[in-house]
């Protein structure tokens, strides 16, 4: 039964391929999209098949058990809401759609492998097959405003995802040089025995760094806004959401590595967390193109998330994961409604949103509570995954770093409402009602709902949550 | 769970208020037509009233335990739960927010114009979470309903609002986030302490001096911006101004309300200690705000604004009463909260009803009104009497027990206070004088008629509480007298000798 352990990766694998011969014909974008939405509809249902799945491959660099089933079938989620609503792909041009989704499917797949890896170099290997097809999908944006600013925002995103590589794998290779192993089940009682040493801790903040960038955290963060506004909103969707469930389940299973001699790592964290609180609230304050707001935002948001990692607890990690996943819905939610309001593919500005609650009031509802919840106000997903952070920041001792985040909350509702507000100001009447296709409506409706029930209702999930994390520590 | 007395009236009355506008508001989706609309929610909003009016007779006034109550829970990881009651002090507020729910749907009747359904729905969406807050005993769930209701309300500000409504909307949903954003790190604070969120199990706990002294600042800072108490009050003007008359009913009325019914809650008995420490502060606190309240409103000439800054004043009064700390002034500040929430309610009403025939809510341009519309100035004229507290009317009974209390405890405090009732008959009396014998200056009013069988539906009832209140207002104050006895007993009764006297030292 060793192919059940494999067969989410599998699916994608062998869907990889298929598209790789479909991007070799002359196939148009709506049958590659037609192979790849398939593709990744089998795949969530493949997911949630082997989510009870437990066990190890490949001489052990590879281990399946609740937690990476777990992400594995959230990631996958992901990808098909997100293929759901970029129907029409806007930004693209036809004839690189069959290869855009190639590369969307191995991003996924690389992500897919990531959670599993439990030795360096796998690791390795899984997040650089994610991040170089990411790298990819962001030039393939058609060039309708001539200035070429999906080069300019490709070419940084690879100059700062290789230095993050670099730093990585520098980092990577003082872990193997201090223990001589690459295996993490190894690795791990090693490590704890030299805490005390500043390599020690160098290597595993070196390694973390590599993720950070993934999950946008300070000061790995210099690529999010450029990269948002230069790639097709579709792309940015995808950016901005699922890898940094990957991201933040990686650290996950890395910052337990740390304990229990780790406070050096905790005052690291705890000093990043803020930082990009405070950096990616305040910077959001000011923006004017929504994509890059969002991109600040997510910044802010990462800095939240690491307030679960720094408590080094199994209920700071479970609310770190609770939290990711509620980001990852309101983020799809809110640039559900981007793509759609985007009449062609456009980037779009805050002010771009006025009256769309006459324009669409199912695309106005949606973005108001996607902002809502991201600002953290209940009864929305935002509100439950803060509260339960701050808990268990609190119940971990970092009192002041709660109250700064508290604080930012605060800080943060302004740029939100700012959208919530344009969107229910009276606009011009001119403009067009916008064409939201039935299966559209179907996903923003259950994103709206999926973000309030992970609001009221999280007991479940933070139950699921929990039992994963239990499987890693 | 020995503070809590379970239903036993056979179904479970409280979240049948609770859930009734919720399903209200969720079937209202699918109902089209304006007209249809409002019928619906009038419907849904008489059907709540009418259930909650038993609260009223089964109600137990000889236990200060929490009544009705029901328990289920919700979020076993971090021992949340579902847990409702009601006490001498949240009774009155929610039959009082019950009641006046029907009258806003009413007073929007012809004042809403386009999207009445989505009015409608927020409408709805405000009454669960009011009636939520009033009868939360736990704390996360009152949290979020307190923070959820900032969204419907937002919207009713932001979407039906008047010329400056995003400056408003705006102001007001900062201003109340960032207030109680530290109200939930406090929250957390006392779970971590005592591992509970329930209300009432963490009341009269030991906890430490500083402790209670940082507990009770972030308490105070979110309640305060939302009673509001000078010097947090400039939110409450703006939103006044712009919001929709049934938007400015709700924040004059129940909104308020929250703020010093958080006061008496939480500040009191989970945190006496530092309660009796920061009295001093407050009594002045709210005596700047009832003078201050005064004289702004003295100087308006937006009659929504007037009434605005009257707000303040009286809201002042309330918690002067609160912070007397003792029966009179307690039972007094309870009775003026209701008072306040049904004159000033209905005075919100009266210009709405102005600004319906005119469209505009300058006094100015009011002036003489009288001539042309003599039920209007009759209704107006009673409640502004009941405003400035004249005899015979609610206002009175309840200023009157306040400054009781407050000359029981501190006659500096309460002499300072007297003014600001001084200062109420002179800007309402103001006011009336120009409506209702005013020379008209630059439109003719002529054509202007008086008011239609339905606005006299919604201001009648609220005349009604005026004198009866006002008369006799027994039935009211003896629902409440064990539970203000028993949280007295829960401020007095951990206290030394030693706070009191630092109370004493701070004012002469």
């Amino acid at each position: 039964m060793k192919l059940m352990l494999f067969a989410p990766e599998l699916v994608l694998l062998l869907g990889s391929l298929v598209l790789f011969l479909v991007s070799t014909g002359k196939v148009g974008g709506q049958k590659a999209r037609a192979v790849t939405l398939s593709l990744a509809l089998v795949n969530v249902l493949v997911c949630l098949v082997c989510l009870r799945q437990e066990g190890s491959l490949f001489f052990d660099a590879y281990r399946i058990d609740f937690f990476s089933q777990l992400i594995k079938l959230i990631i996958s989620a992901g990808f098909a809401v997100v293929l759901l609503f970029s129907s029409e792909l806007k930004g693209i041009d036809d004839e690189v759609r069959p290869e855009y989704y190639l590369f969307l499917t191995l991003s996924t797949l690389g992500l897919v492998m990531l959670v599993s890896s439990v030795e360096l170099l796998t690791m390795f290997i899984a997040l650089e097959l994610s991040s170089y097809s990411l790298y990819l999908l962001v030039p393939m944006r058609d060039d309708r405003t001539g200035l070429r600013m999906q080069m300019e925002s490709a070419i940084k995103y690879i100059l700062f995802g290789v230095v993050a590589t670099g730093v990585m794998l520098f980092g990577m290779s003082y872990l193997f040089g201090l223990t001589g192993t690459t295996y993490l089940v190894d690795l791990l009682p090693r490590l704890h025995q030299m805490m005390s040493s500043p390599a020690a801790l160098i290597a595993i903040a070196m390694v973390l760094g590599g993720f950070f960038f993934k999950l946008a955290v300070f000061p790995f963060h210099s690529w999010v806004p450029d990269v948002y506004q230069g790639a097709s909103n579709e792309t940015t969707a995808f950016i901005a959401s699922v890898p940094k469930v990957a991201a933040v389940a990686m650290l996950i299973r890395l910052t337990a590595m740390a304990t229990p001699e780790g406070q050096a790592i905790v005052t690291l964290l705890i000093v990043l967390s803020v930082c990009s609180m405070f950096y990616g609230n305040l910077v959001a304050l000011v923006q004017t193109d929504i994509k890059r707001m969002l991109g600040f935002s997510g910044i802010a948001h990462a800095g939240y998330v690491l307030l679960g990692l720094v408590t080094m607890q199994e209920v700071g990690y479970a609310a770190s994961l609770y939290y990711i996943v509620g980001y990852l819905i309101m983020n799809l939610a809110g640039f559900l409604v981007i793509c759609k309001v985007s009449e062609q593919g456009e980037n779009l500005s805050v002010d771009d949103l006025t009256g769309l609650h006459a324009r669409s009031p199912l695309l106005a509802l949606t973005l108001a509570v996607s902002m809502f919840a991201m600002a953290g106000i209940p009864p929305f997903v935002g509100f439950m995954g803060k509260f339960m952070l701050l808990t268990g920041a609190y119940k971990a001792g970092h009192l002041p770093l709660v109250i700064l985040a508290a604080i930012n909350t605060a800080i943060s509702i302004y740029y939100y409402l700012s959208v919530v507000r344009v969107t229910y100001s009276a606009g011009s009447e001119d403009r067009p009602a916008v064409v939201v296709g039935g299966v559209a409506k179907a996903v923003s409706v259950v994103l709206v709902l999926v973000i309030i029930a992970m609001g009221l209702l999280p007991d479940q999930l933070l139950q699921l949550a929990t039992e994963a994390v239990r499987a890693v520590l | 769970m020995d503070f809590l007395i379970m239903n036993d009236m056979g179904f479970p009355i409280l979240s049948a208020l609770i859930f009734l506008p919720l399903a209200g508001a969720l079937i209202l989706l699918c109902i089209p037509g304006d007209t249809a609309a409002k019928n619906w929610t009038m419907l849904v909003t008489v059907i709540t009233a009418l259930v909650s009016l038993p609260l009223y007779w089964n109600f137990d006034a000889t236990t200060a335990k929490y009544q009705f109550g029901e328990h289920a829970s919700w979020i076993s990881a971090l021992n949340i739960n579902y847990t409702l009651g009601l006490d001498g002090i949240s009774l009155l507020l929610v039959l009082m927010t019950t009641l006046i729910m029907p009258l806003c749907v009413l007073g929007s009747w012809r004042y809403i114009d386009k999207r009445v359904k989505e009015f409608m729905i927020c409408l709805l969406l405000m009454e669960t979470s009011m009636l939520g807050v009033f009868m939360a005993l736990d704390f996360i769930l009152f949290y979020l309903l307190w923070e959820a209701m900032l969204i419907p309300m937002y919207l009713l500000i932001a979407v039906w609002g008047g010329p400056r409504k995003v400056y408003a909307s705006i102001k007001f949903f900062l201003y109340t986030l960032a207030g109680s954003v530290l109200l939930l790190v406090a929250i957390i604070g006392l779970y971590l302490d005592q591992g509970t969120f329930s209300i009432p199990a963490l009341m009269g706990q030991d906890y430490s001096t500083t402790f209670q002294i940082v507990v009770f600042l972030a308490f105070f800072l979110a309640f305060a911006i939302k009673v509001p108490m000078f010097p947090f009050h400039t939110w409450l003007p703006a939103a006044h101004v712009e919001a929709p008359t049934a938007g400015s009913v709700l924040l004059a009325s129940i909104l308020l309300k929250m703020g010093t019914y958080g006061f008496l809650r939480f500040c009191l008995p989970i945190t006496p200690e530092a309660t009796l420490a920061f009295v001093p502060y407050i009594l002045w606190l709210s005596v700047i705000g009832i003078l201050y309240g005064g004289f702004t409103a003295l100087a308006q000439q937006d009659m929504k604004k007037l009434i605005a800054y009257s707000s303040v004043g009286h809201m002042g009064f309330v918690t002067l009463g609160i912070f007397v700390l003792n029966q009179q002034g307690l039972e007094g500040a309870l009775l003026q909260m209701i008072n306040h929430g049904i004159t000033t309610g209905a005075l919100f009403f009266c210009v709405g009803m102005i600004y319906e025939r005119t469209h505009s809510r300058e006094l100015d341009s009011a002036a003489g009104l009288g001539r042309y519309m003599p039920v209007y100035v009759s209704f107006l004229a009673f409640f502004s009497l009941s405003s400035l507290a004249f005899p015979g009317t609610n206002s009175f009974v309840g200023e009157f027990m306040i400054l009781v209390g407050g000359f029981t405890s501190n006659k500096v405090v309460a002499a300072c206070a007297i003014p600001g009732a001084i200062l109420a008959a002179a800007y309402m009396f103001r006011m009336l004088q120009r409506v209702v014998w005013g020379r008209p200056v630059n439109p003719d009013h002529s054509g202007i008629s008086d008011l239609n069988i339905r606005e006299m539906v919604t201001l009648a009832p609220l005349l009604f509480f005026v004198f009866w209140i006002g008369l006799s207002p027994e039935p009211f104050l003896k629902v409440m007298h064990v539970s203000v006895s028993h949280l007295i007993e829960q401020v007095g009764g951990v206290t030394g000798g030693e706070a009191v006297s630092i109370a004493k030292l701070m004012i002469p």
